[in-house]
């Protein structure tokens, strides 16, 4: 079996080379058959790496303990979901995984874009096929799966294997990792068409309307797969946290944050033809910020809770992401005439300016994150000494940067494109403005001292206040017309504009993030050595430890403290948080008890227990539900933004018509 | 003034303020990493700044006590020599999960003047569970013979 997988990796590897070959000799020396069987060479590449993958999980799923892969992540008791999900579990499968989501995508862009893009097409391959070709490299010859235990070269097995680490046995931990893959690789889509128009010359923007679907998409999953990875946090780990910068969470914020920052651009290139050089160079920089995020989550080269194991790959990752970023950087240069822009700036007060402050925002912050994450390497390089940098000074820098870039979501969309006249500022901005300050002052007189905190929840309530007043006028006018009432007016007046109102709705969902964090300073702590019978106080809240139970299972031991809950003395029921103790992995985990309500959650933790005594973590979060909802409503906008609008719309680049077309208030 | 003096000025006092943040903020709140043997190089530059040192925690030497959680880091020199850090947990939280004997474990704190580390948080990951050395593979199985397409070595199971 094992011998198959190896095979099916190195056949893949063969034919990945000839699919680059031949897409490239055949597009340059006419010969569409030669890239049509590049094309070909894909779907049998996608086959040979299904079938590897197809070998390991049901190496895994039948626990074949000759196997070093499947006895180091799996064990005969885990339940077969989990067993499934080792796939992933451990750096060689999870780089099979990163190489199946690949191919998994090039088969679906040859299928679907062959009709299309016969220009573009053969160099699209050969770009995603040497990506591939680079993972296949690592699967076949470097980190193989398939590897088998021996003793004096005798292959032999184990009795059982040494099973996933207990605390990543939650859904969320599940979901997590395919979730961020099928981010971080599916940048590379877009990268590739970026590229291939840049070497053909194809002339348009045709790479941006084909890809712009695919990079949403990309990026819901890239920011869904971090906020699981969050939300795990949080439920799981037993401090309460949800984001503590560590390199491994900063890796997978960079690409995010650039993909961000290019969604936003690409709108001046398609509607204005403007940015195109900085639209190739943030392509790029998202795909290869990409490859360096799963660089160092694996390279082991900056110490993380996360990390996988140190390994010999981060060499072959350096030497990728050099020769990617050279390659690309020169044909960038090489073909700047293509990329000339066809307007130009008009005014500090446009849409096109505030486009550009959230690009230099976006990109401020995503350098800064990159800097704060490689200062322990860059110390060590140029003082001797290494160095890092912890949250604090992450903090410092991103939540100015975070709460600029909520103002701008506030007046940004309502900035006229070219330029904005006063009466249109004093129109769309005069009462959010001043519902804003009023905001501010109420929170200030209700005795809050947080400075970002007010200002927060200020821009948060001048945000809002924005976007309703968009959902609001432009319902109206289809209300006076058809008389179908507020609610279907607006579900009409997104359906015509599904891009525009999605992205608004996206808005909110951050707008109630911004809510969440807001509460942040607010967090109440209290931890408590606690006898049976006694209580103990967070907050408002009052816990008594009723009784201190225990048991056990095939897989752990459990001590659960059962706590009656009251408030301000009103009683608020029980809670049991409980504490685990796996015996094969000989770890606990916590099982935290959280009483969730949109104004404030209540999270207890059952940190250890000594006989009739229960250390009890008790936090107040305020407002941190807010959060969870704010990634559903971005999660639902993001929907609405790839749903098709109804009324098919074209952008005529020369005429200023453009503007009015998409329901601006315009004054010129 | 012109547009494009306008947007400079503008961009220069964002990039200029992030700037000025990310450098004031560098003081207070690095952490150096060391090593044991760095750590007892160092002197008396030890007791005055934050430092983070790594190591595994040497079995049956960790201790509860009134709140404070006592352990030996230890680390092998490439010369052989191995490395004992005493570290004294005094922090409010409780210890992560992950941390127990054997596992690698980061503390972070000061050294104080009676040669104890004082971590005021610690982290831990039990890397000898999901990738042990070579040579600690389970059971003394060392991946060896492989399919016959691969002929690399790993370096880690």
């Amino acid at each position: 079996m094992e011998n198959l997988g190896a095979l099916a990796l190195l056949l893949a590897f063969c034919i990945c080379l000839y699919a680059i070959v031949a897409s490239v000799v055949g597009r340059v020396r006419h010969k569409p058959f030669l890239a049509l069987s590049g094309e070909r060479a894909v779907l049998a590449v996608w086959f040979l790496i299904t079938s590897a993958a197809g070998i390991l999980i049901y190496s895994l799923m039948t626990g074949d303990m000759r196997m070093a892969y499947v006895a180091s992540h799996t064990n005969r008791a885990m339940p077969l979901f989990y067993k499934f999900s080792a796939w992933w579990g451990g750096q060689e499968g999870s780089l099979l995984f990163w190489s199946w989501i690949l191919s998994t995508y090039g088969a679906v862009v040859v299928i679907t874009g062959r009709g299309k893009h016969r220009v573009l097409m053969p160099w699209v391959v050969s770009i995603l096929s040497t990506v591939q070709l680079f993972f296949l490299i690592l699967n076949a010859f470097v980190v193989s799966p398939f590897q088998v235990l021996a003793l004096d070269k005798v292959v032999t097995s184990v009795p059982d294997g040494m099973g996933l680490n207990p605390l990543l046995q939650y859904w969320a931990m599940v979901i997590h990792p395919p979730m961020l893959y099928l981010g971080y690789v599916g940048f590379a889509v877009p990268f590739a068409f970026a590229m291939a128009s840049l070497i053909s010359k194809a002339p348009g923007d045709s790479w941006i309307h084909t890809t712009r679907r695919w990079t949403i998409v990309t990026w819901l999953f890239q920011g869904t797969g971090i906020m699981l990875g969050s939300a795990w946090a949080y439920h799981v780990l037993g401090w309460g946290g949800y984001w503590m910068w560590d390199p491994v969470e900063n890796a997978s914020l960079l690409p995010w944050l650039a993909a961000t920052a290019f969604l936003h651009s690409v709108m001046m290139q398609e509607k204005k033809g403007m940015m195109k050089v900085w639209n190739m160079v943030l392509i790029g920089a998202t795909f290869f910020l990409c490859i360096y995020g799963t660089f160092l989550t694996r390279s082991g080269i900056i110490s993380s809770v996360h990390a996988f194991a140190e390994s010999p790959i981060g060499k072959y990752f350096v030497g990728f992401l050099a020769l990617g970023i050279a390659a690309t950087l020169w044909l960038i240069l090489d073909r700047l005439d293509y990329l000339k822009s066809e307007a130009e700036l008009e005014s500090v007060v446009s849409r096109e300016s505030s486009f550009l402050f959230n690009n230099l925002i976006l990109l401020a912050s995503c350098f800064a994150v990159l800097w704060g994450t490689m200062f322990p390497v860059l110390s060590e390089k140029f003082s001797t000494e290494k160095i890092s940098l912890d949250a604090i000074w992450f903090n410092r820098l991103m939540v100015p940067i975070g709460l600029f870039l909520l103002f701008l979501t506030g007046v940004g969309p309502l900035f006229a494109w070219r330029r904005t006249s006063m009466e249109s500022l004093r129109k769309n901005f005069q009462w959010p403005g001043v519902g804003m300050l009023v905001v501010v002052a109420a929170l200030y007189a209700g005795g809050m001292r947080y400075p970002y905190s007010i200002i927060s929840l200020g821009l948060c309530f001048f945000v809002t206040a924005t976007i309703v007043m968009e959902f609001f006028r432009g319902s109206k006018a289809i209300n006076e017309k058809t008389k179908v009432g507020v609610i279907p007016a607006m579900i009409e007046l997104t359906h015509r504009n599904t891009r525009r109102y999605g992205g608004y709705l996206v808005h909110m969902g951050i707008v109630l993030m911004f809510i969440g964090w807001s509460g942040h300073p607010f967090n109440q702590t209290a931890v408590g050595e606690v006898n049976r019978g006694d209580s103990m106080k967070v907050g408002a809240y009052t816990l008594k430890v009723v009784d201190l139970t225990q048991g056990e299972t095939a897989d752990y031991q459990w001590d659960t403290a059962i706590l009656d809950v009251s408030k301000n003395g009103k009683p608020l029921g029980t809670l049991e948080p409980t504490r685990r103790f796996y015996k094969i992995a000989q770890q606990g985990t916590a099982e935290v008890a959280l009483r969730t309500r949109l104004n404030e959650d209540l999270y207890i933790n059952f940190a250890a227990r000594n006989g009739d005594k229960a250390t009890l973590q008790a936090y107040v979060f305020p407002l941190v539900t807010w959060i969870w909802v704010g990634v559903v409503v971005l999660i639902f906008g993001t929907f609405v933004c790839l749903v098709p609008s109804k009324v098919a719309r074209s952008y005529p680049r020369t005429e200023v018509v453009g503007i009015a077309k998409t329901n601006v208030p315009v004054k010129v | 003034m012109n547009k494009y003096g306008k947007f400079a000025i503008l961009m220069a006092i964002i990039v200029g303020s992030l700037g000025f943040l990310a450098y004031s903020g560098i003081q207070g709140s690095t952490t150096y990493y060391k090593t044991i043997t760095e750590l007892h190089q160092m002197g008396n530059a030890a007791q005055i700044r934050h430092v983070r040192v790594g190591g595994d925690v040497q079995s049956n030497s960790i201790v509860h006590n009134a709140g404070v959680v006592t352990f030996n880091l230890t680390q092998v020199n490439p010369d052989g020599a191995k490395q004992i850090l005493r570290v004294a947990y005094e922090g409010r939280d409780p210890l992560p999960d992950t941390f127990r004997d054997g596992a690698q474990a980061l503390a972070d704190g000061h050294l104080g003047t009676d040669g104890v580390f004082h971590a005021s948080e610690i982290q831990a990951k039990c890397a000898s569970k999901y990738a042990p050395k070579p040579g600690m593979a389970p059971d003394q199985l060392q991946p060896g013979a492989k399919p016959a397409q691969t002929n690399s070595m790993r370096s880690s199971l």
